[in-house]
């Protein structure tokens, strides 16, 4: 136990310094790439062209393939951010502050692209783009919270106050992702309660809900992608004029 | 852990809970306002004002349907189950619109003669997919 204890404790210590992962993630960065995009690949192609259509929906239900997993990612980048939101003001580890600022644009891309990809199926099947239902209103406060912290950013010249004002951020915003969760079914809303399920046996048939989480697992990978590169470039941006820096600079060269 | 460490936690701790606090009052104060639309049994129990645009939802019920042959006019009912009320309708409707479907009307509510004018349909889609096939094979 107190084994496994001290190897977290020096994993911890190693995420926190920028060499260490830069020179990691240099070796992960082309294989998760290679698999991210090779399962992205199966998923959607399985997905749109051999699945059933939906006995109500028609075809327009295969944007389902895009919009869940978008939408998944979203919850899952914030709920990252606010994490590191608290390591930042509890241990000041340089690092949280710099995966806030790397990792917000992402997680603002894939909510909007579960807000976009929703009004577009909302407009056939509801009937309308938009409507202001809870869940779809705290989809978007969670667009506003990433280009909140995107902004708040921005508005620091100085980085190390910037990170901690996007950590505090960050951590009051997490405030909406049970609320995004739950709203379906604290509330009546016009967007339907979620099909998949952990603990019961989901409502989606089994036929399509293989190809969804082939999907949800290639918006995984490809977010574990995007992040390593743009928390690379971050460091990369931070840390230009440091020695060990510039030597891996002249070394690659 | 290092005492100033743990006096940061407490503070986060402390501005947390105020948080959560804070937003469980304004949730229980804006209750009847989240809900998009009122069930048969809300309108029922408590009827908004008339004059007001409100949102009444349910499924459409079984052989309610009537459609206005020279018209785009149509009526139905909305159940919950527990009561019904009905609805007049005159417009395009949505593809997913069907009896013993989830259906959101927009409107005026004339608690009087317990019916429901709507200017907008929109229809509410379930959590359920299913093949074509497989539906077929079970009716």
């Amino acid at each position: 136990m107190n084994k496994l204890f001290s190897a977290i404790k020096l994993f911890y210590h190693k995420l926190g310094s920028y060499p260490w992962f830069y020179s990691i993630s240099s070796k992960f960065l082309p294989i998760s790439s290679v698999l991210a995009l090779m399962i992205f690949g199966i998923g959607i192609v399985w997905g749109i062209f051999y699945s059933p259509s939906d006995a109500t929906q028609g075809e327009i239900y295969r944007i389902i393939y895009m919009h869940v997993p978008a939408a998944s990612v979203a919850q899952s980048i914030y709920f990252a951010l606010a994490t590191a939101g608290f390591v930042y003001i509890v241990w000041k580890m340089k690092m949280a502050g710099l995966f806030i600022k790397a990792m917000a644009p992402i997680g603002a891309s894939f909510t909007l692209l579960a807000l976009i990809s929703g009004a577009i199926w909302g407009q056939p099947t509801w009937g309308t783009w938009w409507v202001w239902d809870a869940r779809l209103t705290s989809t978007l406060v969670l667009l506003l919270f990433y280009l909140a912290i995107i902004g708040l950013y921005s508005s620091f010249d100085n980085k190390k106050s910037a990170d901690q004002a996007v950590s505090i951020l960050a951590m009051v915003g997490a405030i909406n992702l049970p609320i995004i969760k739950k709203s379906v079914d604290w509330w009546n809303t016009l967007h339907q309660p979620s099909s998949i399920r952990v603990f019961e046996e989901s409502s989606i048939s089994s036929e399509m809900l293989y190809p969804l989480l082939v999907c949800i697992l290639a918006f995984y990978l490809l977010v574990f992608v995007f992040g390593l590169m743009a928390i690379r470039a971050e460091i990369a941006k931070r840390e230009m004029n440091k020695e060990w820096f510039k030597k891996i600079i002249i070394k690659n060269d | 852990m290092k005492q100033h460490r743990k006096n940061r936690i407490y503070v986060i701790l402390f501005i947390g809970i105020s948080i959560l606090i804070s937003i469980f009052l304004v949730f229980s104060a804006l209750q009847e306002n989240i809900n998009l639309f009122y069930s048969p049994t809300d309108l029922q129990n408590n009827p908004p004002m008339s004059d007001k645009s409100i949102r009444a939802g349910g499924l459409v019920k079984e052989n309610s349907l009537i459609r206005d042959k020279d018209s785009l006019k149509i009526f139905f009912e909305i159940t919950d189950l527990k009561n019904t009320v009905s609805v007049s309708y005159e417009g395009l409707l949505p593809d997913l619109f069907k009896e013993n479907k989830g259906v959101v009307a927009t409107g005026y509510f004339y608690p009087s003669a317990n019916e429901f004018v709507a200017y907008e349909i929109l229809a509410k889609h379930d959590e359920n997919y299913v093949p074509k096939e497989v539906k077929k094979a079970l009716e």
